[in-house]
């Protein structure tokens, strides 16, 4: 129920954005979202609403993580 | 097909490496709740709790809204879609719950007017187009879809729609966690708390159960690598004997939350005393209509005067939405309760611990 997932923002408009996830393209509202989004963001969607605006830095900063772990003891796993 | 912000946590390699270094940090017996009904999905579908050590045990809390909602309110929502001119709407996970005699499916077989949406915002756009009927839109969900809720009336109000309603039935999280925490049969040692929910609410809010409870908690995204990395945090607390409040879905939660949400959501709702499936009442873990939007109140349009009922008799539901059982200590669980004909909500919501279970154990 709580389910919501990244979507691509397209268009933003006053109160909508169009947004894209694997070629879907949805319309959602920006009732609850400040500031709002850009073009080329991405947004979490939960019911056909715009919750929050993915903090692309901070992908980074999990993902760096990320590789980092399996970077790391490669050779306790051989 | 290329899903950014969700392949990347998909990947087996990360999580293998992932799972290595949580079973050296795992030294002693640990006891984990997931509270969110979307993560206990998405662990069952990883089969995570098969990759982690046998000395974690992860218990499937009570976040699933469906789950959670009293029985008396479904038979409240019944009653409802039977009225003349009424058009009931609500999400698909609602239709088949049964309630004391019927469920909404079934009353829609019969011919009433019960429509799935994908949004309350759909529901209002139904009103419009139907301004001979009464549109009601079934407000089931927690902090994540409430503001929604909310956003949906303001804009009712704005479009002067005098046929639009909700019924609140909408819960908190942070005081049902606090109910958890005073059960002595639990016996948790961590929490990973829900994604979606802290996007609004932000981590700060479970500060006030990390501190009093001296209870670790991580919230948590829903892939795979976002979840054994909460994993990993929350046994690295238990382990140094720490109890602290750290996010490990950093790209969409804040400590802060989100305030316009908050906002909007305060504006039309208040807290209230609530009804949870199988737990009971709990002080101030609903939300009720505020006075100035008491004419979209549901409740009080059509007198619905909403009762307690009697569970199903041996569906263990209640104990398996706190915890204390697994799906597998029910004893309709996969004899007389399955996915085709379930009893208890549990087994019905595609986000129930017993559907979970029944799908991928």
């Amino acid at each position: 129920m709580c389910l919501a997932v990244p979507m691509k923002v397209l268009h933003v408009e006053e109160m909508t954005a169009d947004v894209d996830i694997g070629g879907i393209k949805k319309r959602v509202r920006l009732d609850i979202i400040e500031p709002k989004p850009v073009t080329g963001d991405y947004v979490i969607v939960h019911a056909g609403f715009a919750i929050h605006i993915i903090d692309e830095k901070e992908a980074k900063i999990t993902l760096g993580y990320l590789k980092e772990v399996l970077a790391c003891g490669t050779e306790t796993s051989q | 097909m290329e899903l950014k912000h969700l392949n990347e946590y998909r990947d087996r390699d990360i999580c293998r490496k992932i799972v290595e270094k949580i079973r050296v940090a795992a030294r002693k017996e640990i006891r984990l709740m997931e509270v969110c009904g979307t993560h206990t999905m998405s662990i069952s579908r990883n089969g995570i709790q098969g990759l982690l050590p046998k000395t974690i045990t992860l218990l499937s809390g009570p976040g699933c809204p469906v789950c959670v909602t009293a029985q008396g309110e479904i038979d409240g929502f019944i009653k409802l879609s039977k009225m003349e001119g009424v058009i009931t709407t609500t999400f698909g996970d609602l239709l088949r719950v049964p309630a004391s005699e019927s469920s909404l499916e079934r009353e829609r077989a019969e011919g009433a007017d019960v429509r799935i949406v994908y949004s309350a915002f759909d529901s209002l756009e139904i009103a419009e187009n139907n301004p001979g009927n009464e549109v009601v839109f079934l407000g089931i969900g927690f902090e994540t879809t409430a503001p929604t809720i909310a956003a949906a009336i303001i804009e009712a109000e704005k479009r002067g729609l005098k046929n639009f309603s909700v019924v609140s039935a909408n819960k908190l999280v942070p005081p049902v966690l606090d109910v958890l925490m005073k059960d002595k049969r639990l016996k948790l040692h961590g929490l990973i708390c829900p994604g979606h929910v802290s996007v609004i609410i932000g981590a700060q809010a479970y500060i006030p159960l990390a501190e009093k409870y001296h209870i670790p908690c991580v919230v948590a995204g829903f892939e795979p690598a976002d979840i054994l990395q909460a994993i990993h945090m929350l046994v690295n607390q238990i382990q140094k004997g720490e109890s602290s409040v750290e996010i490990a879905y950093r790209r969409g939660v804040t400590f802060e939350g989100n305030n316009r949400a908050k906002d909007v959501m305060d504006k039309v709702f208040e807290t209230c005393d609530a009804d949870w499936r199988g737990i009971g009442l709990i002080p101030q873990s609903g939300l009720r209509l505020r006075e100035q939007f008491l004419s979209f109140d549901a409740e009080k349009k059509f007198d619905l005067s909403i009762k307690e009922t009697k569970e199903p008799d041996g569906c263990a539901c209640g104990d398996i939405l706190i915890g204390v059982k697994s799906p597998t200590e029910c004893p309709l669980f996969g004899k007389t309760c399955t996915t085709t004909h379930p009893i208890g909500p549990c087994m019905v919501s595609t986000e129930g611990t017993c559907a979970a279970y029944y799908k991928y154990h």
